[in-house]
């Protein structure tokens, strides 16, 4: 009887997983079950590749340089570095209609926003509002902590960097030059603008910034970066956001302004334009371009060719794979044909 | 515990000195000595105490953390962690260190319980109670207070609690009888002396009243030497001196057998006994795939730091136009700038160092070790290897070597206990030739004797009558069985008589208690063992009473054992029996001839066969013998050698009486068993002690051998006769000129050798010596290697040793497993790469000292075809894709480099980085190696032949890790590439950077980042979803649940203004990225991409050159039942074979070339017959047997007339079942118990001649047509002709 019990306790359950018997779906990636499977994907992503690459066809897209690399440039001028307020001007001619919405871009190319050192230099909790950190920014920010022993709000290379070139744009309607207006709200994330950069609850703002110094580059202090409007200064003033987010690659584009407005609601009819540009952001000494770009956006975002060829390519790679298994299919016999 | 080991510290350093004195002086029961002797100097010793546990609640803490951090794997992550604490470096240190830190409390909380439990296991030994001598009274204490000088009562079939000194024991001659199975794996008994002065002492006050000291030696670990003195004070005398050697000192460890109990007192405790000083913690073994791992790891360091070298290099080399090294924007500090540009670069080196890190998988340690540990219990939870008589199932010993269950390419196993059942059976008895069988078959049972006298020969004359009963009574008398009354709680002596209340027989040799029960039911009962005289009732009812005078105890060496008996006619009488080789050369008369016939002949059809022999002795010669055994037993020097002369002395001059055989079962499926390894293409060799043809025709029964099996030779009888040169080169001829013959049927034609011990030994030793050019070793290797099975007979323990070793240590490195069930296989199973010990008859040792313990050998076969291929697969698969999920990961990294200016920055968020390796990919492969099953069980264990798929590490070779890495590469391009041209505005005209339609916002770096994130998470998770071939509902919920998992953790991860986290970078980036609609477009198409390559690789893998495993998965998919023509093939493939998936193993034997083979055999094995025996007599049966006996039973049947070969019983064990064989899987199937299926004479009848069947190959990828051509009308003729 002991014995018995003793087997007993020693028996293993007796219990599906135990006996490593759960019922199991069994799949096999066979021919039978890929090449249909194959032949699906590849229209699918034939048909999404069309659709793409139609839509991104669509989508107009202008880009005009003004670095001031060559002589006859009008910017050549300001490309010297003693130069200073310079402003110079970019005619031009859009052959037809963009349509609207129209999107306003400035573009540096060999800029590397994505350096390490200089992504690590800011400091949130003093963008998120923090006094504490206006009178002793975290040290991250440095060599753009303080100048002359007070502290520099925005701190660290980031904020200091901040592009800033100004654009204004004319349309020729006979003859006479007229301003097309920008719209400058909502051009950065509304997460950025409403939650995660936040200006002191200090009333006016400007007190906030007492005993600080601004950026070294920047011509104004930050409570005074747009003069128009005063939800749009301090750390959440849209352009700010737009440079504070760092891009991924080292040509990037970041959205300037909008043109949805008044008569250019329907987009930037065809004709003849110029740019006034405030050339004050120096680029000639890292080798970079600076650009200017005018584009409209569709349902899939920007103009894009890359996802649709890309769709366009696997698509029928998919195709021409299930061609080719299908004739190793019928040169070997497959096994569960037996 | 703790201070024990204070103690010792303090002992070690404070008392040092006498630490290093080269003897102790131990005061038996702590009495000083009078005055006048030596001055009484306390010495201090350890208690009893065993420690095996490694920590203790204060030291567990440092310890295991000093021991983890010495493991190079969490060292490389320590000081990845310290670079990171020290140095500016792109990542936090959290990102290494939270995974380390889990590694790290992973580890230390299973080491915690593995030590826990050990503290159990010690608790229980050191409290286990021992009785000690104090004031004249057996005071029982716990073994841990026992103490140097102390005094103690062992009792029969105790272990000895230290090491002691003998003072007396209850037997009157002062000798005590013990075994050290679980020291040195010797189960025979062993004689221990008392010394003379002391053997007299009977009761604990006589023993309290002794007064004496005992100096030693210090202990030292050598078993078999001690040197000591004891001094014995008595009143007023001079102190009394002898020697004590080691055959006073009984070790810890041994049991007490034969004797009611002993005195003995204590002189080592605790851990300096002998046992504890030999105790050294297993050797680690380590499997295969942790050798190819640590491979990989180098491959993987090498990648990783030339990664980082080249990353430094071109960051310098990009930073030499100043515009790149300091542009205005980003100015570097003072300090940085003031640095030596050596080492900057340094810095910066250790700063891509601690970048890319994340390639090495510190995680796939523990994550492989929770493999292992958890994985193992699939194997104790398994309700298949449960054994009911058992009331036990499998165990792990270690679970390190799971995989290498699975990796199996030599199988070494021990013949009696684990091939057969060690349960003897006493069979037949012949006396000068005359045959004589007991009428009941029974198991080991013992029925009521008195009607169940069945001989054959009734009517003997008087001489034959003399020697009849000479011959019984010597097997009465001849053992060293003893008869108990009661009913033990003790497995081992229950598996022998079923629980009866009555006496019985018990023994260590379980042959002895097979033939004292034969002999009862022959007529002759051994009654009682009872004031020296032995008492047998014998055939009339009478009792007769012989006085036993001295038993002349068996040994290896010997191979017989004798008693000296008076008769109560006064008459002494000498009964020997032993192994014939050992008794034939001492006789001098008796029917040597008719005995010999028949010994071989019981021999070859797979029996133990003694001799039984005797010798009269005169006074004269009974004095002389007395005097030398005396003489010898008392020697002070070289006992064991003058008792063996003695013994040499006395035992000659015998009288032949005649010879038993007594049978060794094999055990349940046995044959199924070897020949499922033999079809996964292992090779199995028989390695035992036994004689040659008993071994052999075991192997023939458990079809080692095949009747198709052309058998080798290379025994002693043959290299006496040629040189062992001359017969290694020739069989080496054979050989080659046979595989080089066969062509295309290779798989037909198969060698068995066999070798005994003696030329093994010569073999290797020729070797050693060098002997000239020729290398012995190695043609006996090439020789093996080519044989299919291996018999190894006349082996010692070291020998068996020695031979695994020979096979690890060739050339191409084999896996071996061994396995056994006795003391003597221990050493075999030490050194093979896997030991499974068989919890047998003979005690635990074997499984105890093994890797795993089943209770039978069938269970080997779902162990290793089943179990070990899964965990094999299983771990295979682990690695690889830890290696492949962490190129995946890091690579896009690295190429992210080349676009931020070799600048460190990361692309992955730090939370990102952390947790890919611990939480989102983690789960997914771990229940993946713990649960896949490839192919059912059923379908591994039906068809053998898919082990051959795993073999040789097949899953973890550099080309399989070259196309998991290259795999790996070529998804980090596509993750990267993809997402750089959806961002990137200067190759395509694109929009810059992605943009939403409703919002128009820009993404930035860290989108960047978690897009090619997000991809990677749903490729690999998706790729390990490709590989799953078992999904229950355990991995839908795991695969899917992981992914949920992290789109939930990423969503609030950027949901939140994370408190404590000084940068929120995260903050809305995946909803963010979610919102934009090329973002999902482009991560369906990544994840398709990445994924394409592997499948069609599959696919066109599967379709043009499909494994056995593929093959067999197909089956079960297509759920076609066997020889099920497909319909539609309409491609009309070209030569369409027509295969037979359920056999795609299959061997040829059963062609007429076993006819040609077994003749061969029998050549080799009968010398003398005039049947060819050892022949599987295919259609003899084990009923045909029992009629045999039933018959004889009837009517009584002079045995001279019963000519051998209507006799010959048939052994259900000898004969495979005949004809249908591999008709059908059941029929394979059902090999072992084919005797529930009728008579096979029947079935010959309906056997019909095999259906022409076309075979293959899978291992060789050939496929090749062959036919049997009416193999079953042979071998039926074959039988015919031998009738």
């Amino acid at each position: 009887m002991v014995k018995e019990e003793q087997i007993l306790a020693n028996r293993p359950d007796n219990t599906a997983f135990t006996q490593q018997r759960l019922p199991a779906w069994q799949p096999i990636l066979s021919a039978g079950i890929v090449i249909p499977g194959f032949v699906l994907i590849g229209l699918t992503f034939i048909g999404i590749g069309v659709a793409l690459f139609v839509t991104s066809k669509s989508i107009q897209d202008m880009e005009i340089d003004y670095t001031g690399v060559e002589t006859d440039s009008d910017c050549y001028k300001c490309t010297d570095k003693d130069v200073k307020n310079c402003v110079c001007q970019l005619d031009f001619n859009i052959p037809s209609l963009i349509e609207g919405p129209v999107f306003f871009y400035y573009g540096l190319s060999n800029y590397f926003q994505n350096y390490r050192r200089y992504g690590v230099s800011k400091d949130d909790t003093q963008l998120s509002g923090d006094l504490d950190n206006f009178k002793t920014p975290s040290d991250t920010c440095s060599p753009y902590d303080t100048d002359g022993g007070k502290p520099i709000v925005p701190c660290g290379s980031v904020a200091n960097s901040m592009f800033n070139d100004t654009f204004k744009l004319y349309r020729h309607v006979n003859g006479t030059k007229k301003e097309v207006p920008f719209d400058g709200k909502g051009i950065a994330w509304w997460t950025d603008y409403n939650v995660k950069y936040r200006n002191p609850d200090v009333k006016p703002l400007k007190d906030a910034f007492e005993g600080t110094v601004k950026p070294l580059f920047w011509p104004k202090p930050a409570y005074d970066l747009d003069p128009a409007d005063p939800n749009n200064n301090g750390f959440i003033n849209q352009d700010f956001l737009v440079w504070m987010r760092r891009a991924a690659l080292p040509d990037f584009r970041k959205l300037y302004r909008r043109i949805s407005q008044g008569d250019y609601a329907r987009g930037l009819p065809a004709g003849n334009y110029t740019l006034d540009i405030d050339y004050n952001y120096p680029v000639m000494s890292f080798k970079g371009k600076k650009k200017v770009v005018f584009s409209n956006v569709s349902w899939m975002g920007g103009r894009n060719e890359f996802l649709g060829i890309a769709y366009l390519v696997i698509g029928s790679l998919c195709i021409i794979m299930s061609i080719v298994m299908l004739i190793v299919y019928a040169k070997f016999k497959f096994p569960e044909e037996d | 515990m703790d201070f024990t080991l204070l103690r010792n510290l303090i002992s070690r350093y404070c008392v040092g000195e006498e630490i290093w004195l080269d003897s102790r002086t131990v005061y038996i029961g702590h009495k000083e000595p009078p005055p006048g002797a030596e001055a009484y100097i306390p010495q201090r010793y350890p208690d009893n105490r065993i420690v095996s546990s490694k920590y203790t609640s204060w030291n567990f803490v440092p310890k295991n953390l000093f021991e983890q951090f010495r493991r190079i794997a969490n060292f490389y992550f320590l000081l990845i962690f310290l670079v990171q604490l020290l140095i500016d470096t792109p990542t936090s240190p959290v990102t290494s260190g939270l995974p380390l830190f889990f590694v790290i409390t992973v580890t230390a909380i299973k080491q915690g319980y593995e030590d826990w439990l050990r503290h159990k296991a010690d608790d229980s030994i050191n409290e286990c109670p021992v009785d000690v001598v104090q004031q004249g009274k057996a005071v029982r204490t716990q073994s841990h207070k026992l103490r140097v000088g102390d005094v103690v009562v062992v009792r029969e079939d105790e272990t000895f609690p230290c090491d002691l000194i003998l003072l007396s024991s209850s037997r009157h001659d002062g000798t005590c009888y013990v075994t050290t199975a679980s020291l040195d794996g010797e189960s025979s008994h062993k004689t221990y002396y008392a010394v003379q002065d002391t053997m007299a002492f009977r009761t604990e006050p006589e023993v309290d009243s002794l007064h004496a000291t005992i100096e030693c030696e210090q202990p030292q670990p050598d078993l078999y030497k001690f040197v000591g003195r004891i001094n014995i004070y008595k009143d007023k005398e001079e102190p009394v001196a002898r020697p004590l050697g080691a055959e006073n000192l009984l070790l810890r460890g041994a049991t007490l057998k034969n004797t009611q109990h002993i005195y003995a007192v204590a002189v080592y405790t605790g851990m300096e006994t002998k046992m504890a000083l030999n105790y050294q913690s297993k050797s680690q073994k380590r499997s295969a795939v942790e050798k190819s791992m640590n491979a990989f790891l180098v491959v993987y360091l090498c990648i990783l730091i030339s990664k980082a070298v080249i990353n430094t290099i071109l960051k310098y080399a990009w930073q030499w136009s100043p515009d790149r090294d300091e542009p205005w924007y980003n100015h570097r500090t003072e300090n940085e700038r003031q640095r030596h540009v050596v080492i900057r670069a340094f810095t910066d080196f250790l700063a891509f160092m601690v970048l890319f890190n994340y390639i090495i998988p510190v995680s796939m340690y523990v994550t492989v070790e929770m493999q292992k540990f958890l994985g193992s219990y699939f194997i104790t939870w398994d309700e298949e290897m449960f054994d009911e008589e058992l009331g036990e199932g499998a165990l792990v010993n270690t679970s390190d070597l799971n995989e290498e269950l699975g990796q199996v390419e030599y199988v070494f196993t021990d013949k009696t206990g684990t091939l057969t059942e060690n349960n003897m059976e006493f069979i037949e008895c012949c006396v000068d030739g005359n045959v004589y069988i007991p009428h009941a078959i029974c198991n080991g049972q013992i029925l009521s004797a008195a009607s169940s006298i069945d001989m054959i020969d009734s009517s003997p004359g008087g001489y034959r009558r003399e020697h009849e009963d000479l011959f019984f009574r010597a097997l009465c008398l001849c053992h060293t069985v003893q008869v108990k009354e009661e009913e033990t709680v003790d497995g081992i002596k229950r598996g022998i008589h079923q629980g009866r209340p009555t006496s019985f027989y018990i023994s260590s040799s379980p042959d002895e208690v097979a033939l004292v029960e034969g002999m009862k039911r022959l007529g002759y009962t051994y009654l009682r063992l009872k004031d020296n005289y032995m008492e047998i009732l014998n055939k009339d009812d009478e009792i007769e009473r012989f006085e036993l005078l001295h038993v002349l105890n068996f040994d290896s060496v010997r191979r017989r054992m004798s008693v000296i008996v008076k008769s109560s006619s006064g008459e002494c009488l000498l009964f020997c029996k032993g192994a014939d080789s050992s008794i034939f050369p001492r006789v001098v008369s008796g029917k040597v001839e008719q005995v010999k016939a028949r010994v071989e002949q019981n021999a070859v059809e797979g029996l133990r066969t003694l001799c039984v022999a005797y010798r009269k002795l005169s006074e004269s010669e009974y004095q002389e013998a007395c005097h030398r055994l005396n003489e010898a037993k008392l020697a002070l020097q070289d006992r064991e050698q003058r008792l063996a002369q003695a013994y040499d002395v006395i035992e000659r001059d015998l009288v032949l009486l005649g010879a038993t055989a007594v049978e060794d079962r094999l055990q349940e499926k046995a044959a199924d068993t070897i020949e499922s390894l033999h079809k996964a293409g292992m090779k199995v060799w028989v390695l035992t002690g036994d004689k040659m043809e008993t071994a052999a025709a075991t192997c023939y029964a458990s079809k080692l051998f095949h009747r198709s099996t052309q058998i080798l030779e290379l025994t002693k009888k043959r290299t006496e006769e040629q040189s062992l040169h001359d017969v290694l080169f020739e069989l080496n001829r054979t050989v080659l000129r046979q595989r080089s013959m066969s062509g295309l049927s290779v798989d037909c034609l198969d060698f068995g050798l066999i070798i005994d011990g003696a030329t093994l030994s010569a073999v290797l030793k020729a070797n050693q010596e060098g002997a000239g050019s020729c290398n012995y070793r190695e043609i006996f290797l090439e020789i093996c290697r080519n044989c299919s099975a291996v018999l190894c007979c006349r082996m010692a323990p070291l020998q068996k040793a020695q031979i695994v070793k020979l096979i690890k240590a060739s050339k191409e490195h084999p896996i071996t497993l061994a396995i056994g069930d006795g003391a003597n296989d221990v050493s075999m199973i030490l050194e093979a790469h896997v030991g499974i010990g068989i919890m047998g008859k003979e005690g635990r040792q074997a499984a105890r000292n093994s890797d795993y313990a089943i209770p039978k050998f069938k269970h080997l076969k779902k162990m290793l075809l089943v179990h070990g291929h899964y965990y094999y697969i299983r771990i295979a698969e682990l690695v690889q894709y830890f290696f492949y999920k962490n190129v995946c990961f890091i690579f896009p990294q690295f190429l992210y480099q080349f676009f931020c200016g070799f600048s460190q920055q990361p692309l992955y968020d730090t939370a990102y980085l952390t947790l890919y390796n611990i939480s989102f990919t983690s789960l997914p492969i771990l229940l993946y190696s713990l649960v896949e099953q490839h192919v059912t069980i059923d379908k591994l264990k039906r068809d053998p032949s898919l082990y051959r798929d795993v073999a040789k590490n097949s899953l973890l070779r550099w080309p399989v890790f070259m196309y998991w890495t290259c795999l790996g590469v070529f998804d980090a391009v596509i993750f990267f590439f993809g997402a750089y041209f959806l961002f990137d505005n200067t190759t395509f005209t694109s929009n810059g950077q992605l943009m939403t339609t409703n919002t128009q916002m820009m993404f930035g770096n860290w989108t960047f980042g978690t897009l090619v994130f997000t991809v990677l998470v749903f490729t690999v998770t998706i790729k390990l979803a490709l590989d799953t071939h078992h999904w229950t509902w355990i991995n839908h919920f795991v695969i899917w649940g992981s992914l949920l998992f992290y789109v939930i953790f990423s969503l609030l991860w950027g949901g939140i203004i994370w408190p404590f986290l000084n940068y929120q970078r995260m903050y809305y980036v995946f909803m963010q990225m979610l919102s934009s609609g090329p973002a999902w477009l482009s991560i369906m198409l990544l994840v398709t991409v990445s994924l394409l390559p592997d499948v069609i690789k599959k696919v066109l893998c599967r379709a043009m050159c499909p494994t056995a495993t593929e093959r067999a998965q197909t089956v079960r998919t297509a759920g076609a039942p066997e020889g099920c023509v497909a319909p539609g093939a309409a491609d009309g493939g070209g030569g369409s074979i027509e295969r037979n998936p359920l056999h795609p193993g299959r061997t040829c034997e059963g062609d007429s070339g076993e006819k040609k083979a077994a003749k061969n055999y029998e050549s080799t094995m009968s010398h003398s017959h005039s049947t060819p025996p050892g022949k599987p007599k295919g259609t003899r049966g084990h009923h045909g047997r029992r009629e045999a006996v039933v018959a004889g039973s009837r009517g009584r049947v002079d045995s001279t007339v019963l000519s051998p070969v209507p006799q010959r019983r048939e052994r259900g064990l000898l004969s495979p079942p005949p004809g249908r064989r591999g008709d059908t899987v059941t029929a394979r199937l059902r090999s072992a118990s084919w005797e529930t299926t009728g008579p096979p004479g029947r079935r010959r009848r309906r056997g019909r001649p095999a259906p022409s069947r076309p075979l293959h190959a899978p291992s060789l990828g050939r496929r090749i047509r062959l036919l049997r051509p009416g193999a079953r009308d042979l071998r039926v003729n074959t039988s015919a002709g031998l009738w």
